[in-house]
């Protein structure tokens, strides 16, 4: 009896209440049940794609570097200006956001203004801002640069404000006590015990601002993304493959070089 | 003060020189990246319509205003397909993810000479294609609609969920499923008594996570023809309807920031 009870060992269920664990199922069921009624899946267009398929994936096989190859590199190299110049330009930007929203920093109206602030940044998709800007600043890289800085405030402005609400605040103190100004609290007290952290954070930002640039493209803000989407509405799957492989390879490489430089900066 | 530091020869300094030399070089190489940058999107850019932005912006404002709010009954399919497109393809994408990071993680693969890398190779392609890229591709396969919407969405979350999710293994203690198998458990028990019950958290955690990014990128697939708020948002551009556009920004806005918090809600419960 005793070696079937500790067969019968069962380990304790993770919702301690069986009547909240039933709810969950059937919640879970019931919107298993409403998806599967408001998705309708057309089986005669999926057949129709298959054969694209094989069009698309037998192109994805033969990338063509050469065919677009003006283009291609017109492409790359204003991606790349725009990812430099967007990313700089947020990081300066996202320093007086991010003091400003930094609660134990900042006094209460300016506190509600920058994080509110970011959190608009950060709501809209990057291609809703391009489409915005697009619109204000018409076709090209400018818009593409504008909507990259959006994103880019929003992002660090939000992490370096953590950053500062975490910071140790005993050499604030004694900046405070020897009667530092406003600006010399900041750079000694403040701003050494972030720095790299930000620093990081912003390379990683460089690569997010590479990838997002070949999408902003979709909309008419210049880069990769603008020659990606010619490339599909032409149907040159050879030209999309080679672009697609050209951006993981950059990525990946992008990837190496900047772990190795962060483990330089911590 | 100073007069005395340079008598005594030990004056304070903020940076050691080795310091101040490194940052100069990567002040310098920054300076020179930025001003080619800048330089060549300069030349490329058509400065009567940068300086024309403000009178566009007004112009664009005074179409968006009022709001048609008329138009949000209409809008109330979109939004479910696009809570849809998310959930779904968090939910698929997790499932596609889990057995994957199972096979990246250095701790559990079964072999480390050809799953390990194919997996790593698949977790990085995933997660370097942007999901509106891979709605693009999907619509040509699957047409346009929602199916197309989830699919990229999960084939974006696997690189996302399986990268921290194998990395959450490998910084799992090693001991307790040592322990399970000294006391003779098999390698499936040992796994799922002595490594799942500190992975699911992060499993859990990351999945939330992921689901609220993919709110977001969900609004947008639609853009390309894979359903949801996008693709009212691209029928309203195209018919010149800004009343109604700002109609559909704001329900994105208020989607994204009531799914941001029910996120972090969720998260602080787990943590």
């Amino acid at each position: 009896m005793t070696t079937e009870a500790a067969r019968a060992w069962r380990p304790p269920p993770r919702i301690a209440s069986a009547g909240v664990r039933r709810a969950a199922w059937v919640i879970a069921a019931a919107y298993a049940l409403f998806a599967a009624w408001t998705i309708d899946v057309d089986g005669a267009r999926i057949a129709e794609g298959a054969a694209r398929a094989a069009d698309f994936f037998g192109g994805w096989l033969r990338p063509d570097f050469v065919t677009r190859w003006t283009d291609i590199r017109a492409g790359l190299v204003e991606s790349i200006a725009m990812t430099l110049v967007a990313t700089a330009a947020g990081f300066v930007l996202s320093v007086p956001f991010g003091l400003g929203a930094a609660r134990n920093l900042a006094p209460a109206p300016i506190y509600a203004g920058c994080r509110g602030a970011l959190a608009v940044f950060r709501a809209f998709h990057e291609v809703l801002v391009a489409i915005l800007f697009v619109a204000m600043f018409g076709f090209g890289g400018f818009a593409g640069v504008m909507t990259l800085v959006v994103a880019t405030v929003g992002f660090l402005g939000k992490l370096l404000a953590e950053a500062v609400e975490e910071i140790d605040p005993a050499p604030l103190e004694a900046l405070t006590a020897a009667g530092a100004t406003w600006a010399s609290r900041i750079t000694f007290g403040v701003l050494p015990q972030v720095m790299p952290r930000i620093l990081g954070l912003t390379l990683y930002r460089l690569d997010i601002n590479f990838r997002e640039s070949a999408i902003i493209g979709l909309v008419g803000a210049g880069g990769i993304g603008a020659t990606l989407i010619t490339a599909f509405a032409r149907y040159e799957f050879e030209s999309v493959s080679a672009i697609l492989i050209l951006i993981i390879s950059m990525l990946f490489v992008a990837e190496l070089l900047s772990s190795r430089l962060r483990r330089r900066l911590l | 003060m100073a007069e005395h530091a340079k008598g005594s020869g030990l004056e304070w300094v903020w940076l050691t020189p080795a310091h101040r030399r490194g940052r100069a070089v990567a002040l310098l190489v920054a300076a020179v990246c930025l001003s080619w940058g800048w330089s060549h999107i300069a030349a490329r850019t058509t400065w009567g319509f940068v300086l024309d932005a403000g009178v566009q912006l007004q112009d664009m404002g005074l179409r968006m205003f009022p709001p048609d709010s008329t138009y949000l009954v209409q809008l109330a399919r979109p939004l479910v397909d696009t809570l849809h497109i998310a959930t779904l393809g968090t939910g698929l994408g997790v499932l596609i993810a889990i057995p994957l990071a199972f096979l990246a993680a250095r701790t559990t693969t079964p072999s480390r000479r050809i799953l390990r890398p194919v997996a790593l190779l698949v977790l990085v392609t995933s997660r370097s294609v942007n999901s509106i890229i891979w709605a693009l591709i999907l619509v040509v396969l699957v047409g346009p609609g929602l199916l197309a919407g989830i699919l990229a969405i999960a084939l974006r979350s696997v690189g996302f969920v399986g990268k921290l999710v194998y990395e959450a293994i490998e910084e799992a203690p090693a001991l307790p499923v040592t322990a399970l198998h000294t006391t003779g458990a098999g390698r499936a028990h040992a796994l799922a008594f002595g490594l799942v019950p500190h992975v699911l958290p992060v499993m859990a955690g990351v999945s939330v996570y992921r689901w609220e990014i993919n709110i977001r990128e969900a609004t947008i697939l639609g853009i390309v023809g894979a359903g949801g708020l996008g693709m009212a948002l691209q029928s309203s551009i195209d018919a010149l309807a800004w009343s109604r556009v700002s109609v559909i920004l704001g329900v994105i806005l208020a989607t994204v920031v009531v799914a941001e918090w029910v996120s972090a809600r969720v998260r602080l419960r787990l943590a």
